[in-house]
This record gives C-alpha cells, structure tokens and sequence, in this order.
C-alpha cells in the first residue's frame, strides 16, 4: 500500500510543480523510464508469485535505470545513440511483455 | 500466512519506504517527461537526427528556391509577352479603326466643311458632282458623305438617272448638301477658288455655297462588299 502511496505522490507532485528535465538528463530519462517500468512490471509479477523481495527490488530498479541511461550515454559518444537506445527500448519492451504475460497467466490462468 | 504477508506490506518499514520512494520518483519523472514532450518538438530529439533534419531542410530549401528562379523567369517571360501582345493589339485596333474611316464602315467625326448645291434648274449631273467631290479630295478630304445618306469611298461611283443622281446605288435629292471633314481653311480654299468647284456649279447653271464646321459628323455608312477577285498580293 505505501508503494502505491508513494506513486501517487510522485505523480501529484509532477502535476502540481510541473518540473522541467534538466537539459543533461533529457537523452537518458525516456530510456531511464522505461527501465524503471521493467523492474516495476518484475516486481508486480515476483508479488503476484509471493515472492517478492523489496531489496531485489531497489537493487534491480536502480541498476535498470543506471545501466540503461549508461548504455545511451555510451551509444552517443559511440555515434550509435539512436540504434543503441531504440535497442535498449526493444529488450526492455520484450522483458515487460514477458512479465505483464506472467501476471496475465496468474490472473486470469489464460 | 497470506494474511500476516499483506500486514507486512502496509508497516511502513524502511525496504517499503524506500520503494515507495522509487516510485515517487518514477512517477514524478514520467510527468516530467511527457510535459517535456508537449513543450518542444526537438528538445528530445538527439544530434545525429537534429542533422540530418537540418539537412534535408537545406535540400528542400535548396530545391525550393531553384523553383521561384524558374517560376519568376516564367512569370518575367509572360508579362513582357502580354506587354507585347497589348501593344499590337493597340496597333492592330489604331490600324482598324484608320481603315474603317477609309472604307467607310465607321462613323466619322472632326472639323469640316458644308457644301450646299442649289439646283433649281437641274443642271447638275453626275460628273459634276463628281468634280466636286473629287474638289474636296484634292484639298484633303478624309470622310465625305452626301445629303448624309450616301458614304463617298473608293468605289463609291456616280450616276445619271432619269432626272436623279444616284450615288453608290443611293438616290440623292436635291439640293446636294455635302460633309467633308478636313483641314476647314483649306477645304474652304480649295472650293472657293477661282475655277474652284463654286465656278464650276455657276457656270453649268447651279449655286453653291460652303461653310466652316467645328464639327461635322458623319454617320452615313458604305455598302461592305468582299472582294470577289482581288487577293492581297503579298
């Protein structure tokens, strides 16, 4: 309950203070996010199948984001930013797909 | 025990809160972000692609300004044609309208003179009268009519018949009253002087008398025939 709490806010407080990315994160957030997701999306399923871990959790949801921001950063001096970080997106995509197809199974045994 | 799990996960313990911190974040930055988006188009667009962006718009502006040379080109070529087409056209108009006073099929108007033939006697036959026009021709006389019905052109011819004087097929009363519009002073010269047409007409036992016009108009019109044989030569 206090996870969710916490979004709740963090989503509040985007609304209300409309904050502005700062011109040296503007490459990495969208990247960042959607690693985020990931370990959320993983963390909903490991719930799901009790056997969620809230120290995996911030370890993973950590190491997504700073990995994938490093990986973009890593592409742009490479001059392969945009192959590099439409690939990150596609294996992050792939994993969530995955994970949201566990949690579907559970729920609705389909 | 499902049940004390689900407690576990409503104590705020430090591991939870530290999620919920996670997620705060998380959330926070996913506003941010789409907000960013609304903002700019091209905040979030990376340099590689910003170049290439900038260099297809070069080669569309390139390509673009390639084409208003051309189309100005066109548009300068068009308006100096329609400038000429405009003058001949005036020309052509000018040369129509000289023609149609020549041949008598406009209306003429200008200063002039009045002759009036009395004839009371009806000595005066064609070839008199057509000494006096031709008179008036010889002083200059760019449009004639007389007695306002008959148009004196080139091929206007003059006839005796029966005690009347046809003039290009137009029978003509007496007296003959002729138009002519011309240099006035010379027109009148040219009929008053000695052995002029005035003596002419006295002699053969008429008289005439000629006056200055301001403004003679003509609105007699000559009969238009096609030539049926003759073909312009060049």
């Amino acid at each position: 309950m206090i996870p969710v709490i916490g979004l709740a806010i963090g989503i509040a407080a985007g609304l209300i203070f409309e904050p502005t990315v700062p011109t040296d994160l503007q490459p990495y957030l969208p990247i960042a996010i959607v690693a985020a997701l990931d370990a959320v999306i993983g963390a909903l399923r490991a719930l799901g199948e009790r056997r969620f871990n809230d120290r995996v959790f911030v370890v993973s949801f950590i190491s997504n984001v700073v990995i994938a921001a490093f990986m973009v950063y890593l592409g742009d001096q490479l001059g392969v930013g945009s192959q590099l970080s439409t690939g990150v997106v596609v294996v992050l995509g792939i994993r969530i797909f995955a994970n949201a197809a566990a949690i579907r199974r559970r729920i609705f045994h389909a | 025990m499902p049940e004390s799990r689900w407690r576990s996960l409503l104590r705020p313990t430090f591991p939870l809160v530290t999620v919920a911190v996670l997620l705060g974040i998380l959330g926070l930055a996913i506003v941010a972000q789409i907000h960013e988006k609304d903002d700019d188009d091209y905040s979030n667009v990376r340099g590689d692609d910003l170049v290439e962006l900038l260099k297809s718009l070069d080669a569309a502006n390139e390509r673009l300004s390639s084409q208003i040379d051309e189309l100005t080109t066109t548009r300068n070529g068009l308006l100096s044609s329609t400038k000429r087409t405009e003058q001949a056209e005036k020309q052509a108009k000018l040369r129509a309208e000289q023609l149609a006073i020549l041949a008598g099929t406009s209306g003429a108007t200008g200063p002039g003179v009045e002759v009036i033939i009395q004839d009371p006697d009806q000595d005066i036959d064609a070839s008199a009268l057509l000494d006096a026009i031709e008179e008036l021709r010889d002083a200059g006389a760019e449009a004639i009519a007389i007695n306002g019905v008959a148009r004196v052109i080139a091929q206007t011819y003059f006839l005796d018949e029966d005690d009347e004087i046809r003039v290009g097929g137009r029978e003509i009363k007496r007296p003959y009253v002729i138009e002519a519009i011309g240099d006035p002073s010379v027109l009148e010269g040219a009929v008053r002087f000695p052995g002029g047409l005035i003596d002419t007409i006295t002699t053969r036992g008429g008289t005439a008398t000629v006056t200055k016009q301001d403004k003679v108009t003509i609105t007699a019109l000559a009969d238009v025939t096609t030539p049926e044989y003759a073909r312009p030569s060049s």
